[in-house]
């Protein structure tokens, strides 16, 4: 296939997961607020937000303080955040229209409909009691994106440059999200083995849709150690970062090329390193330190990725 | 008085109509309101839009879409498709001579000048083979009716004829909206149209090559046919390209994929001669591919449509075209030419400028409905303003009498109205020439405007050959 068109589509699919996990760390943080009226938790939980996407200090120009409905309006619709939930249905739309004649009918109008009915939302500043009625939102688009790729779609080099960006895009996303939960608690010390507090914990697993998942898992108490094992290590575990590598590392064997065998290597190192390590390495380490490392991983990879297969080649 | 496509002058419904008034006639018109707007909103879903020059990039517009079809009876037809291929033929023939032996320059038939001074003569093509003989692989042959019903061909679009896709989604929708329509009366179907093209464009493909990896060329997303591109290569299976997809090395035209360099052997390019390489034609076009044209000339690649069909559609040939079809053919042209006044020879220039309120005056050059003056519509200074721009340079215009458009009852605000229409066929040729039953019907929405195109408030409607 062409490059540019599997540019197009890796993006396309980027896109429309960093929106979805947009709305799931928005939809956990407006959680915790309904329940924490404490304003310096409110405040330190939306700064931490604003921090892991990277949007802390053009916000802070904008608007002087953290404030949750500033905060939320900010990472929904702001058209100068380009990482706002908006911009990346706009940009799924924009890279999907580059290359309508490559994708299915349903999944042209799919994202159309998307970045169509996003508008919707827009034009009133998100009350908590709708925010909750649009992240869902957000995330069924997600879903109904996915779903009509994999169901639509020829099997071919196509849709697994569109599993190869969504993969990349949710082992970064896990990784910021529990990155900006260890963040909040900075200012405490974390007992790995003890009982985490069930509504801090509950509400990051409830965050990747893994409460029922821990339940099912390790039929147990929430402790922060295994819910940093569930979200790093456990490959079932749809959003683990194990899982997501573990997509990644298999889906860029089967598009290998003569270019790609370094990235492959280092996509199997990573791979491995999930595969074979174990949580109390990890907490050894620092999971803060830990996550930072793995990011800089994924980054590397994706512009390994970009340059072997998505730029065109020289000729 | 202008011809009802759907009404005698006595108000009775003409035969072919029937069924459909019928149909119309028992549908509660509040229905009919609920269906225009599942219609609008199912373009707007599907992002059946185009782009509008001089407006801000990304803007994008629906065309407005009618849901009273326009019905062409199958004698009717029959005999349309016979002028169409006749047509098509000859000018393929003239082509094929001009850039070869120019033998109907030789016979007196069109003055030489008249072609060698033409910007849309190509010489780079001279003496050029190309396969099948063909250049104008894809004709949108624009044609309307006037007076008592006879059709007259108004523009032969032999470049890169566009709306073939506006075809192939009225139908869809109609279908989708009034499926019991369908089933009573008996419409020719044209959703095989991107098959025919692909058989078309596989039969073109340069000697010896036995399974043609054809591409679909485009400006780009932001092109206002991008729709149609993308739709059509979807429908044909072929990749999407820009220029920048496409490279040439040693005469050879390759796409970049992620498998490394592929090999192309057909262009459906749908961009103009002029940008298609900046090392032949404009260097400054970044659309096109450098090396291109070395390549097409080498015969290593095929190009639909050709480099240089521009000097068979361009307006100063067209008087010329019932003359080509005799000479090429020895027949008598099936379908007419309106007739046209060449300001280029004296005695029609005298004529036009005498008689400026009563025609249309077209610059040869000119597209899309602009640099032209519509008589009876113009303002006196409209028309003094003009006079001045033609005799500053006659050759560059040509004069037509205002043809009574024939009209269709359409949608618009007050209710049915009837509004002006033409009729835009699509004819493929390759080792065959073929078309399908119909065509993009464009309808002007102002009341008493003539001017169907998009790009100044027409609307499309579906098109409609009964099968019997």
């Amino acid at each position: 296939m062409l490059s540019r068109t599997a540019d197009h589509l890796y993006w396309m699919a980027r896109y429309t997961e960093r929106a979805e996990n947009l709305a799931r760390m928005l939809d956990v943080n407006c959680r915790m607020t309904l329940l924490r009226q404490d304003e310096d938790a409110v405040r330190r939980r939306w700064t931490a937000m604003l921090s892991t996407v990277g949007q802390l200090e053009p916000f802070l120009a904008a608007h002087g303080d953290v404030s949750e409905p500033a905060a939320i309006q900010w990472i929904s619709f702001e058209g100068s955040n380009p990482g706002s939930i908006q911009q990346c249905f706009d940009s799924a739309r924009e890279n999907a229209r580059a290359v309508r004649g490559s994708i299915s009918t349903e999944t042209w109008e799919t994202l159309n409909t998307t970045w169509l009915e996003v508008r919707r939302f827009r034009n009133h500043p998100l009350a908590a009691e709708v925010s909750g009625e649009f992240f869902e939102w957000v995330k069924f688009r997600s879903h109904l994106a996915r779903g009509v790729l994999g169901g639509t779609m020829l099997h071919d080099d196509a849709l697994k440059f569109t599993q190869l960006g969504a993969y990349l895009e949710r082992a970064d996303n896990t990784a910021r999200i529990l990155d900006a939960h260890f963040e909040m608690l900075a200012h405490q010390t974390i007992k790995f083995d003890d009982v985490g507090d069930y509504y801090d914990w509950g509400a990051l697993l409830r965050s990747v849709s893994a409460f029922a998942i821990y339940r099912k898992v390790y039929r147990d108490r929430i402790t922060p150690r295994r819910v940093a094992e569930l979200l790093i290590l456990h490959e079932p575990m749809p959003r683990s970062l194990r899982h997501c590598m573990s997509a990644v590392q298999h889906t860029l064997e089967e598009l290998a090329n003569t270019r790609s065998v370094e990235t492959q290597r280092r996509a199997g190192e990573v791979d491995a390193m999930l595969r074979y390590g174990r949580i109390e390495d990890v907490l050894a380490q620092g999971p803060r330190s830990y996550l930072h490392g793995f990011l800089a991983r994924t980054a590397d990879l994706g512009s390994r990725i970009a340059n072997d297969f998505l730029v065109s080649e020289a000729s | 008085m202008a011809l009802n496509e759907m009404f005698e002058t006595d108000g009775t419904v003409r035969p072919h109509y029937r069924a459909y008034a019928e149909w119309l006639a028992a549908m509660p018109s509040q229905r009919l309101d609920e269906k225009r707007a599942e219609a609008d909103s199912l373009f707007r879903r599907a992002g059946i839009t185009f782009a509008v020059h001089g407006e801000a990039t990304g803007t994008e517009r629906l065309i407005p879409f009618d849901l009273v079809p326009r019905i062409i009876p199958a004698a009717e037809w029959d005999w349309l498709q016979r002028g169409l291929k006749q047509r098509v033929t000859a000018l393929n023939a003239f082509l094929q001579d001009i850039y070869h032996e120019q033998e109907i320059l030789r016979a007196g038939v069109i003055p030489a000048e008249q072609v060698f001074r033409n910007l849309q003569y190509r010489p780079e093509m001279q003496d050029i083979n190309v396969p099948m003989d063909v250049y104008a692989h894809i004709a949108g042959v624009d044609l309307v009716r006037a007076g008592e019903g006879e059709y007259y061909v108004l523009e032969d679009n032999l470049r890169v004829p566009s709306g073939v896709s506006y075809m192939l989604e009225n139908r869809q929708a109609m279908m989708r909206l009034f499926p019991e329509l369908f089933a009573n009366c008996s419409v020719a179907p044209v959703e095989h149209y991107p098959d025919l093209l692909l058989d078309c464009l596989r039969s073109v493909a340069p000697a010896g090559v036995r399974d043609p990896t054809i591409v679909l060329l485009t400006p780009g997303a932001y092109n206002s046919a991008y729709f149609e591109h993308a739709f059509l290569a979807q429908q044909m299976g072929v990749e999407l390209v820009e220029g920048q997809d496409l490279f040439v090395d040693d005469e050879v035209v390759y796409m970049r994929t992620t498998q490394g360099p592929r090999r192309v052997d057909v262009i459906y390019r749908r961009i103009d001669d002029d940008f298609i390489d900046p090392l032949a034609f404009r260097p400054d076009s970044m659309l096109g591919v450098p090396g291109l044209l070395m390549a097409y000339r080498a015969g290593r690649v095929n190009i639909a449509n050709a480099v240089g069909t521009g000097i068979a559609d361009d307006k100063s040939t067209y008087p010329y075209v019932p003359e080509i079809i005799r000479f090429y053919l020895g027949e008598e042209p099936v379908l007419s030419n309106v007739p046209t006044y060449v300001l280029r020879r004296p005695d029609d220039l005298a004529y036009a400028l005498a008689h400026l309120d009563e025609l249309v005056v077209k610059e040869v050059h000119g597209a899309g409905g602009y640099g032209m003056l519509i008589g009876p519509r113009a303002s006196k200074q409209e028309i003094e303003e003009f006079r001045l721009r033609i005799k500053a340079d006659p050759a560059r215009y040509i004069a037509q009498p205002t043809l009574a458009l024939s009209s269709c009852p359409t949608f618009v605000e007050s209710g049915l109205a009837p509004r002006h229409l033409d009729l835009r066929p699509f004819v493929l040729s390759g080792s065959d020439i073929t078309l399908v039953p119909g065509g993009l019907t464009r309808v002007a929405l102002r009341e008493g405007s003539l001017v169907v195109n998009s790009s100044q408030g027409g609307g499309t409607k579906d098109t409609w050959v009964l099968e019997r």
